[in-house]
């Protein structure tokens, strides 16, 4: 065995108070295996008995070059990379990338596959949602809570299986449209859930919205103003919770959200009960926009009929020259990007989720930044639990609701 | 470019000189090192651009003049508007453990000043230039590495550093492959 070594003070002198140097308050290390944290996150408090001092968020457990990786593949081939980044928001994180690569090369994307892609990202926001309701009631010992919400979640993870073969790693969406139109059965299993899910909504708010001991521990508990979330880059429901009525869909409508009627819930408190109310109402909200959608679906092509892009279906290989040279080209060598760099951001369930793509001249990126939301919420966590409990911050972890594959990526 | 846009690149050209790009609506404005502090803060104060979308870096190496471009993102909610400011800065950083500085190539090298002092969100994301990209930050409140390992050695997004596979083992050699893996060691 090779020795341990002892983690000295010397690191995080800076970050702590003067006290802890003298020993009167005390260093305690939460997770990176803490279940409250929602994956890997270590934590190293500074508490004066219970109180929390200081809060330094340990990050990078979950980190696994993403954007190295992706700089190394074509466009087509980079896309599989998103699925990893967020996997709870795995449709929403390949809209981000494939509108990117859309706008880096100018590429036109047909109305049916538009409307397929609002679908599905607004259902993969409920079902994200409802992780979130699920394990952040876990966290406050409402057991029930997540089982009823995972019980949803299966059925929206089963409407992905049904269009994309996967029920988490999707790569639905391509450059272009979508990987192929969806089955006959995609309606009824979308509009089964429409039927139940407003009733199971209600549901939720019988056992959380007004239950006292739910209420104790949310209410006045992590206050985040307006003016600290903004500097902190804060953007979401978090940034809605605190009065601020921004969000993408509405502000800069993409994928065609702006034919669509929906409200952007928005809380004035900014504590941990208003960011749950607000993510309760986006629950509606994105069951309105996907009832909408799947009413106004048109029939027609899932994808652009560009070739220098999209590679042909596979009838037309077999009688036309012209497309096995298009798809012998897309496979081995990829479509060549210009030589800029774009930035487009389209809304996730945690906040905008941003893509730098910047090309070479050549069929891979030369560099790829995402913008993840999780990272930047997090940041303004120590903010945001000083002079709290610690179990309160179990509570105010949880309405930030970050996933680490984000944060980390 | 966005009509609301116009005045607000005229003012940063006007007092700082900048150039810039225009690409798909989106505008890229180029400004020095030393400036950008100042940049951020009359684009924040006086153009309303609340919210540092995104800060990070592109790395043109093998070009070393300029080797980076440190890009930051900016949004303003109540115009709702974007804009890109990109700073070039030139050769690797001196205290980056790289191949060329231990060669001795190393251009003398420019840093940033910090933006944590206009915008906090940038405390992080420099965190992860610098770790990521070896870019030094002056002045800033807390450089230690954020997501790679303290003791890691070298900038992982730096385009001279390896992406690095794992050799497939096969039976005739997988004795061999196997002695020089990076197992974890008793």
């Amino acid at each position: 065995m090779s020795q341990i070594e002892e983690v000295s003070i010397e690191k995080f002198k800076h970050l702590v108070s003067e006290r802890a140097l003298t020993g009167e308050t005390m260093l305690l290390n939460m997770g990176p295996q803490h279940p409250s944290t929602h994956g890997v996150l270590r934590l190293l408090l500074e508490l004066d008995g219970e109180i929390i001092v200081n809060c330094i968020p340990d990050i990078g457990f979950l980190h696994t070059g993403i954007e190295k990786n992706m700089e190394a593949k074509t466009y087509q081939k980079a896309e599989v990379m998103t699925d990893r980044l967020d996997y709870m928001n795995t449709m929403g994180n390949n809209l981000a990338y494939v509108i990117a690569v859309e706008k880096l090369v100018d590429l036109d994307v047909p109305v049916r596959a538009q409307g397929l892609r609002v679908i599905l990202t607004e259902l993969q926001r409920i079902a994200s949602h409802l992780v979130w309701l699920g394990t952040s009631g876990l966290d406050l010992a409402a057991m029930s809570m997540f089982l009823y919400c995972f019980r949803e979640r299966e059925q929206i993870l089963d409407i992905f299986e049904l269009v994309s073969g996967q029920r988490m790693m999707t790569t639905y969406f391509r450059p272009g449209g979508v990987w192929r139109d969806v089955p006959v059965e995609f309606e009824k299993a979308v509009r089964d859930f429409i039927k139940i899910f407003p009733r199971r909504i209600d549901e939720y708010e019988t056992l959380l919205t007004k239950n006292p001991l739910f209420i104790d521990r949310m209410v006045s508990i992590g206050y985040l103003s307006k003016e600290v979330a903004l500097q902190y880059g804060v953007t979401g429901p978090i940034l809605r919770a605190s009065g601020v009525d921004w969000d993408l869909r509405k502000a800069r409508p993409y994928s065609g959200y702006e034919q669509y009627d929906f409200n952007v819930p928005t809380r004035t408190e900014g504590d941990t009960y208003a960011r749950y109310l607000v993510r309760i109402d986006e629950l509606r909200e994105s069951l309105k926009i996907v009832v909408q959608a799947l009413n106004k679906l048109p029939l027609g092509p899932v994808r652009s009929e560009n070739r220098k892009f999209v590679p042909p279906p596979r009838s037309e290989i077999g009688v036309s020259m012209e497309s096995l040279i298009h798809h012998f080209k897309l496979w081995t060598e990829g479509f060549p990007a210009p030589k800029a760099s774009i930035y487009s951001a389209v809304e996730s369930p945690r906040g905008e989720l941003g893509l730098m793509l910047e090309g070479d001249g050549g069929p891979k990126p030369l560099r790829v930044h995402l913008r993840t939301p999780s990272f930047d919420n997090l940041s303004v966590l120590p903010q945001i639990v000083k002079g709290h409990l610690v179990a309160d911050l179990v509570a105010i972890l949880a309405s930030t609701d970050i996933v680490l594959g984000d944060i980390d990526r | 470019m966005d009509k609301k846009l116009e005045p607000i690149v005229k003012a940063v050209q006007d007092k700082f000189g900048a150039t810039y790009e225009e690409f798909r609506d989106e505008v890229h404005l180029f400004v020095n090192p030393e400036q950008i502090v100042d940049a951020l803060t009359l684009l924040r104060d006086e153009h309303n651009f609340e919210l540092l979308s995104a800060l990070t870096a592109t790395d043109y190496w093998p070009q070393t003049a300029p080797r980076f471009h440190v890009i930051y993102q900016l949004t303003s909610l109540e115009k709702n508007l974007s804009v890109q400011i990109r700073v070039p800065v030139n050769g690797s950083s001196p205290k980056a453990s790289t191949p060329e500085r231990a060669s001795g190539q190393c251009e003398p090298s420019r840093s940033i000043p910090t933006a944590t002092g206009v915008y906090a969100v940038a405390n992080w994301r420099e965190r992860e230039l610098l770790d990521m990209f070896g870019i030094e930050i002056d002045g800033h409140p807390d450089p230690r590495r954020i997501l790679m390992p303290e003791d890691h050695v070298g900038h992982p997004l730096r385009k001279d550093y390896p992406l690095g596979y794992e050799e497939p083992q096969f039976t005739f050699n997988f004795d061999e492959i196997d002695l020089r893996k990076p197992y974890a060691k008793e």
